[in-house]
């Protein structure tokens, strides 16, 4: 994983509440075995007007005009604000892959579905969550004639744009050092090895037919 | 003394292998299941990093979200669509190559994975099972702390047999009283969603208790805590009692002899403690629970069968009055129309919420003697596994449901999410026995209500939603609705 660096990048805001990981990605493009390439599908049934399925050329596609992430002001987003309950729905991880390979680094927004949340830093990607009414002012701001520009800093947890006073944000203590870091999981758990090998006595000793 | 615990306290601390300073926890996993959309990403994760299987036996795979639910004697290689026949030989693959047990598509043991794990015993009381799927929370009817994981953590419990977590809230949500004939845990879980809301069990752990909980079969319960996510919860699960172990015991998964012994005697302690305390508790009234219909394109936006469409003007919220309206655009729907009379193109009986054979016994109760009507295009009825299947043949559901109109499919998830080549056309409403009415769910375009199996299959007969409270059944009266 790529380590989480400070940058500054647009924001587009995705006014919505509670957007399903099916929205994010539609079931179509889950039967792809790779982890890459579905950034052109992101938010595919909102983003262009025909049906989308795996295989198309996806620019030649006709675009929805109406859908925020079509909007010239919003080109090269690297930054999504949305709002409560973001990431709903299936456990799929090709939402993250998705938001990941169009460009999106940060999301913002009032609450996040639990297993998307997790996931979304499983991928380098940073999901913060803000309180209601500075996601309210956040929209405002983007919906300007200029796009809102933020810069994140991970290290310092705050975010800070023109106009506005610089935002503190939380984030678990150990999900930042991955992400500053570039840290895999696996590759962490994997330090404990014995305490999963002590783990696994106790309990084959307590609960055999857990071991059979 | 020790102090009360929670289910969910005991179910966690019973498999904490290590926590640091700051709250994460490894956590040991018991069980895990496989499936062919999450997991061929993890296996190539394994295979790049040169890891293998930490402990193969405590996995077992089945490939459902893509098989056909149509004829398939040909085997995975007629499947037609040739990237949803990629996913599933890629499954097939890697289950032979790392020596995972998986029931493939022609085993008669084959189907959803949330159907398969219960009924083989290979998920147990007080286990921690995760799957590559949200709906992973249907074990927790078993007694056990079970949920769902992206890819990664796929690949990290392929791996290390552990996952890093950091231990949720607990709410407890009792459904007090009995509910009246006819109401099934589908009804109660959505009356649960529309009273706490989709994302009202975000970041806890939910038990549900309760004499209209503790009613519910084994089957009734896997329905319900199947829904937990609906609620926003990734866990949602029901004590142990003498019901869950006469669930398990001779299955082929469940343990024997001795281990039965011991395995019983730690699962009675599998319930909350008297005086246990938790963050959050719902009380709901079961007397009062109606069928449950749902009208918009979240969970939570469901009514009574008996109901009409709500009005967004009715709702102070601004935010959540323009999610209503947005809804009832997409699905083609006007505020103040009754529900039972909206009229249906489809009917859907399956997925890991409905298809267990008390589904489909409900469902054929509905259909005997009658016939789908004539503007419903297609009613399906999808068992969840072939052992389901097996079973409602041999009880002669197949037939009632044929001779009542209906197609009686080959085990899969089918039309709940449409993988494969079961789905709506734009534009055509569906009564459903999924657990997600999602824009495009079942379907670019298509519109989603969710329902109980008897409510479906009553739809079917009548061509609109109807209330079963009202039926007769088992196929005594004259046939109409």
């Amino acid at each position: 994983m790529e380590k989480f660096e400070t940058f500054t990048g647009i924001v587009c805001p995705l006014d919505r509440s509670n957007v399903d990981t099916d929205a994010i990605i539609p079931k179509q493009f889950l039967k792809s075995i790779k982890r890459s390439g579905f950034g052109p599908n992101l938010f595919d049934e909102w983003r262009y007007l025909d049906h989308g399925e795996p295989g198309m050329d996806n620019s030649q596609r006709p675009l929805n005009p109406d859908f925020v992430l079509n909007d010239a002001r919003y080109q090269g987003a690297k930054i999504l604000l949305t709002s409560k309950n973001f990431g709903c729905g299936s456990s799929r991880e090709h939402a993250p892959w998705a938001l990941e390979d169009y460009g999106f680094r940060v999301i913002l927004a009032p609450s996040f579905a639990d297993i998307f949340f997790n996931n979304c830093f499983k991928n380098g990607i940073l999901p913060i969550v803000l309180k209601e009414e500075t996601v309210d002012e956040l929209f405002a701001l983007s919906g300007g004639p200029q796009a809102l520009e933020i810069t994140v800093d991970l290290q310092a947890q705050t975010l800070s744009y023109a106009g506005g006073e610089t935002v503190p944000f939380d984030v678990d203590p150990f999900r930042k050092h991955c992400l500053l870091n570039g840290l895999d999981d696996i590759g962490l758990t994997l330090e404990h090895v014995d305490d999963i090998r002590a783990y696994e006595a106790r309990r084959r000793s307590e609960a055999p037919w857990l071991f059979t | 003394m020790m102090s009360a615990k929670t289910l969910y306290d005991k179910l966690w601390e019973s498999h904490v292998v290590r926590t640091d300073e700051n709250g994460t926890a490894l956590i040991y996993i018991d069980r895990h299941l496989v499936h062919e959309v999450t997991s061929p990403q993890a296996f190539e994760g394994l295979r790049l990093a040169g890891r293998k299987p930490w402990r193969t036996g405590a996995n077992l795979a089945t490939p459902d979200h893509n098989v056909p639910t149509t004829e398939r004697s040909g085997g995975v290689s007629a499947i037609v669509d040739p990237i949803s026949r990629t996913q599933v030989e890629t499954l097939d693959d890697n289950c032979d190559s790392f020596g995972i047990t998986e029931f493939k598509m022609l085993d008669p043991r084959q189907g959803i994975v949330h159907v398969v794990g219960p009924e083989q015993g290979a998920t147990l009381p007080g286990m921690t099972v995760v799957c590559g799927d949200s709906h992973t929370s249907t074990h927790g009817a078993m007694g056990a702390l079970a949920f769902g994981i992206g890819t990664s953590e796929v690949e990290h419990a392929l791996a290390t047999q552990c996952l890093i977590q950091k231990k949720s809230k607990a709410m407890l949500i009792r459904v007090e009283g009995a509910v009246t004939p006819g109401i099934t845990a589908k009804d109660i879980v959505l009356a649960i969603i529309g009273e706490i809301g989709t994302a009202g069990g975000t970041g806890y752990a939910i038990e549900f208790a309760g004499q209209a909980i503790r009613d519910l079969s084994i089957e009734g319960r896997l329905t319900l805590c199947n829904m937990a996510i609906e609620a926003g919860a990734r866990a949602g699960f029901v004590a142990v009692d003498e019901k869950t172990i006469d669930y398990v015991k001779g299955r082929p998964y469940a343990p024997e002899g001795e281990n039965w012994e011991s395995a019983v005697s730690y699962w009675r302690n599998l319930h909350s403690d008297e005086g246990a305390v938790f963050d959050k508790e719902v009380v709901l009234d079961g007397s009062a629970i109606k069928p449950q219909v749902t009208w918009g394109t979240s969970p939570e936006m469901v009514v009574s069968v008996d109901e009409s469409v709500p009005d967004p003007v009715a709702e102070a919220d601004e935010v959540k009055a323009g999610g209503m309206r947005r809804a009832l655009e997409y699905m083609g729907l006007e505020a103040g129309t009754p529900i039972e009379q909206i009229k249906l193109d489809r009917i859907f009986i399956g997925s890991c919420t409905n298809s267990r054979i008390e589904d489909l016994r409900a469902a054929a109760d509905v259909a005997k003697g009658r016939q789908v009507a004539a503007n419903i295009k297609q009613a399906l009825v999808v068992p969840g596994s072939g052992l389901v299947k097996a079973q409602a043949e041999a009880e002669g559901l197949d037939k009632i449901f044929t001779e009542a109109g209906f197609e009686w499919r080959e085990p899969g998830c089918s039309m709940c999410l449409a993988m494969n080549a079961d789905r709506l056309e734009p534009g055509e409403r569906c009564a459903s026995t999924s657990n997600r009415n999602f824009e495009g769910r079942q379907g670019q375009g298509g519109r989603t209500h969710l329902v109980s199996p008897a409510m479906a299959a009553a739809a079917a007969v009548a061509g609109h939603f109807t209330d079963i409270s009202a039926l007769k059944l088992g196929g005594d009266d004259d046939g109409e609705i």
